[in-house]
């Protein structure tokens, strides 16, 4: 993975220093809140519900047994042990002091880790492909080029003052596992005709109150000229991106509403002028940040066989690992969705131990994923049973992944200041009702994911089963929605009617699911039954 | 008017006052001109070698359209005066020189010792932009372009 | 009644306008009537608070219930970490908030 060089170093020492500044001034009063909260946002830091809240950058959802313990290290030391990774696959804290804010950066620049941009209306964490450099579906690994993006992004003076918030995500398969087709800008790599590698451009999805799917904008850019496009991109949607209202100012809306083909002609207009300028990075920085990105020394003997004779082991194997390029190894899914518990969070005794785990069995390497789920790339599998244990020791062995117990939760308002609705205990309660593990097989793959306001932060509009807590004259009440995917087959979940309390919104999964054993042909999954036979049979169970 | 602690040029500030775009646009002769934040830079290209002076303004300091605007008339070889006037905080003078603003008009004073640091504070950049500093990637591979 | 309510500049804490100062604790939280406005001015001023707003709420026997769940979650602490909150030894209190 990327090593920072002393200019990396030396940028995000600079940060620790101007925040530091930065917080003194405002908490002796020189900066008033609404001159402060920019400024505060663009390292992570918000005022939420109990406290301030701390969002770490975790670029492209990759780090090092040495960062994960630093993660752990900073829940002890300045939070109440325990973190929340997120759906960008970065982690949050809950409970920070403001005075604590400077030390906190401090600490996480000796990992080279920083909380940059992870909010403000600027460009934030690029997020990608959580098997990168291990699935053997993905053409090269998208992370180098994710890699030179974070770089651009970061601390560009012409675009850190945009209309809202801005997403990028790089994939570099045609399995969409980063919710690609709903990011402002989405990066396929791709290669054209003469075999070259480059960047396919979709631009203008996102979730929230008008969620939509990018379009494709452009079927290639070659890799010379990936910052020239970006640029473009990013200077029309600056310029022209609303400024009157909150809830129309993302790049969505202008996309939208300028219609694909004028955007893209302002984009290439824009392009062609950004080109004779050499802003572009030479061939030789894509290939500097690409020699981090090699395969670890890979054993070319490891068996490739697995003794699955312990029952629990072979079900967890069989749902919670994926298939490694390299044989003999396999990509470990380490599931943060325990039954009953709260989706994401991890205790800084987990986050140690999956450190260790990481170190010992993964070539030091983890990442996060946007399920809120974590991941060891390269595990050999000869190793897996050791890990199985140790996992299942610390509660993070449950066999859930892309089950419906693997749901997707945002804080809601338990935590959240955004939020009309808590998602968390929502969460807890259906993972009850569905805790059996053979039910879970027997419903297959089915993405739950669980909103507590329309800012969509849990991905409801993407869930095959997705539900948007709301506030209805004062109490939570929460609404259904029916087939959505945030994969390659990417649609946007449908409402079913009229909202449920939280007891009802329980039982209403129950009706939806057993509507879908009771329909389903051979092979389908929940969303392709449903994509088959259509709302209606789901809103007679739900309705009468 | 800028403050003068805040101009970072050899040459004399204009005397002109700064037209609107409009009055601009209508009258040939004036030599500075006065940018809305919503106002597009690129209607002043054709005039880049008569003016002196342009001036941005930053209605509030989160309307980041004035960046783009800078930076579309340094791109296009405009070397007068560029001024951010407005919402400008102490915080954001590091990114608006390096959009190309070479002077300040901010609505707040700014004191010139935390201008200064501000102004200092990242020894070295990420990004090419017009203000023509070397970005870090140029340092690292120096002798080659795109 | 109205409650005046903020967050503790340096630390983030939820506080609750006493009359006099602020505190963690609602129980502790005064009417302030229709001067809501004016003190939050004067405290936010004095960096004594952070982002202070005015709230409605009913009196009750164990004192100030926020009106909404979201201030009755911000005066205890979230109800899926109750051993976080204000109550953590008090079984009835996931009542009281919810």
């Amino acid at each position: 993975m990327y090593q920072y060089d002393q200019y990396d170093q030396a940028m995000v020492d600079a940060r620790v220093a101007e925040f530091r500044d930065q917080t003194e001034r405002r908490i002796k009063g020189e900066l008033t809140e609404d001159q402060f909260k920019p400024l505060r946002l663009m390292n992570g830091l918000y005022l939420q519900l109990h406290a301030y809240m701390l969002r770490v950058a975790i670029p492209y959802g990759t780090l090092s047994s040495a960062q994960m313990r630093m993660l752990a290290h900073i829940a002890r030391k300045y939070d109440k042990d325990y973190g929340h990774f997120t759906t960008r696959q970065n982690i949050q804290y809950n409970w920070i002091k403001l005075e604590d804010a400077p030390d906190i950066l401090a600490d996480l620049a000796t990992v080279e880790m920083h909380a940059i941009q992870t909010s403000g209306n600027c460009i934030r964490n690029i997020s990608s492909d959580q098997f990168a450099g291990a699935a053997a579906d993905e053409i090269a690994d998208p992370r180098p080029w994710a890699e030179l993006l974070r770089q651009w992004s970061s601390f560009h003076p012409e675009f850190s003052y945009l209309p809202r918030k801005f997403k990028i995500a790089v994939i570099a398969s045609d399995e969409d596992r980063a919710a690609m087709r709903l990011h402002d800008i989405g990066i396929q790599l791709v290669h054209n005709d003469a075999g070259e590698l480059g960047a396919k451009f979709f631009v203008g999805g996102g979730m929230g109150r008008t969620p939509m799917v990018a379009p494709e904008i452009r079927d290639f850019v070659p890799a010379d000229e990936l910052i020239h496009y970006a640029e473009a991109c990013l200077r029309v949607y600056n310029r022209y991106g609303r400024r009157d209202n909150k809830y129309k100012a993302r790049i969505k809306i202008l996309v939208h509403e300028l219609g694909k083909d004028e955007y893209i002609r302002q984009v290439e207009e824009e392009f062609a002028h950004m080109r004779t300028l050499g802003l572009n990075p030479p061939v030789e920085e894509l290939a500097r940040i690409s020699a981090y990105f090699t395969d670890p020394a890979f054993d070319a003997s490891a068996p490739d066989t697995v003794d699955l004779s312990d029952p629990d082991f072979r079900i967890w194997v069989e749902q919670n690992t994926h298939a490694h390029k390299q044989p003999g190894y396999a990509i470990v899914n380490i599931s943060l969705k325990p039954v009953g518990g709260i989706p994401g969070d991890a205790s800084s005794g987990q986050i140690d131990l999956m450190a260790d785990l990481a170190e010992t069995y993964s070539f030091d390497e983890l990442r996060v994923t946007h399920a809120q789920n974590i991941v060891l790339p390269h595990v050999r599998k000869a190793d897996l049973y050791a890990i199985w244990q140790k996992l299942d020791e610390a509660g993070l062995a449950a066999a859930n992944l892309d089950l419906i117990g693997d749901m997707i939760a945002c804080p809601g308002l338990d935590y959240c200041s955004l939020a009309n609705a808590r998602s968390i205990p929502v969460a807890q309660k259906i993972s009850q009702r569905f805790a059996d593990q053979q039910r879970q097989k027997e419903l297959g793959e089915l993405k739950l994911k669980i909103s507590g306001c329309i800012n969509a932060c849990g991905h409801h509009h993407a869930g095959h089963i997705g539900i948007l807590g709301v506030d209805r004259k004062g109490t939570e009440n929460y609404q259904l929605l029916l087939g959505g995917s945030g994969a390659e087959d990417v649609s946007l979940g449908k409402i079913t009617g009229p909202g449920f309390d939280e007891d009802g919104i329980v039982d209403a999964i129950e009706k939806v699911t057993s509507i879908y054993l009771e329909s389903r042909e051979e092979g389908e999954r929940f969303v392709d039954t449903y994509r088959r036979i259509g709302m209606d049979p789901f809103k007679e169970a739900l309705y009468g | 008017m800028a403050d003068p602690h805040l101009r970072f040029r050899d040459d004399e500030p204009t005397e002109e006052p700064a037209v609107t775009l409009d009055a601009f646009l209508e009258q040939s002769n004036a030599t500075a001109v006065r940018l809305e934040s919503d106002e597009d830079a690129r209607l002043l290209l054709p005039y880049l070698d008569r003016l002196s002076l342009i001036e941005i303004g930053f209605p509030v300091f989160g309307d980041g359209r004035g960046y783009s605007a800078a930076q579309i008339l340094r791109e296009s070889g405009y070397a007068g005066e560029l001024r951010a006037q407005g919402d400008v905080l102490v915080d954001q003078l590091a990114y608006l020189r390096r959009c190309g603003f070479d002077s300040f008009a901010p609505e707040h004073a700014i004191a010139p010792e935390a201008a200064k640091a501000a102004l200092e504070r990242y020894p070295q950049v990420y990004q090419a932009t017009s203000e023509g500093r070397s970005p870090v990637w140029a340092l690292r591979h120096a002798g080659k372009t795109a | 009644m109205k409650l005046l309510t903020g967050n503790d500049l340096k630390t983030g804490a939820v506080t609750w306008w006493t009359g006099s100062d602020w505190s963690i604790h609602v129980e502790d939280a005064v009417d302030v009537g229709d001067a809501g406005e004016a003190i939050l001015r004067a405290e936010e001023g004095a960096r004594r608070v952070n982002v202070p707003y005015v709230i409605d709420a009913e009196a009750t026997a164990d004192g100030p219930r926020p009106a909404h769940i979201k201030e009755r979650i911000r005066a205890l602490g979230p109800t899926v970490r109750p051993d976080l909150t204000l109550k953590p030894a008090d079984p009835a209190i996931g009542n009281w908030v919810i």
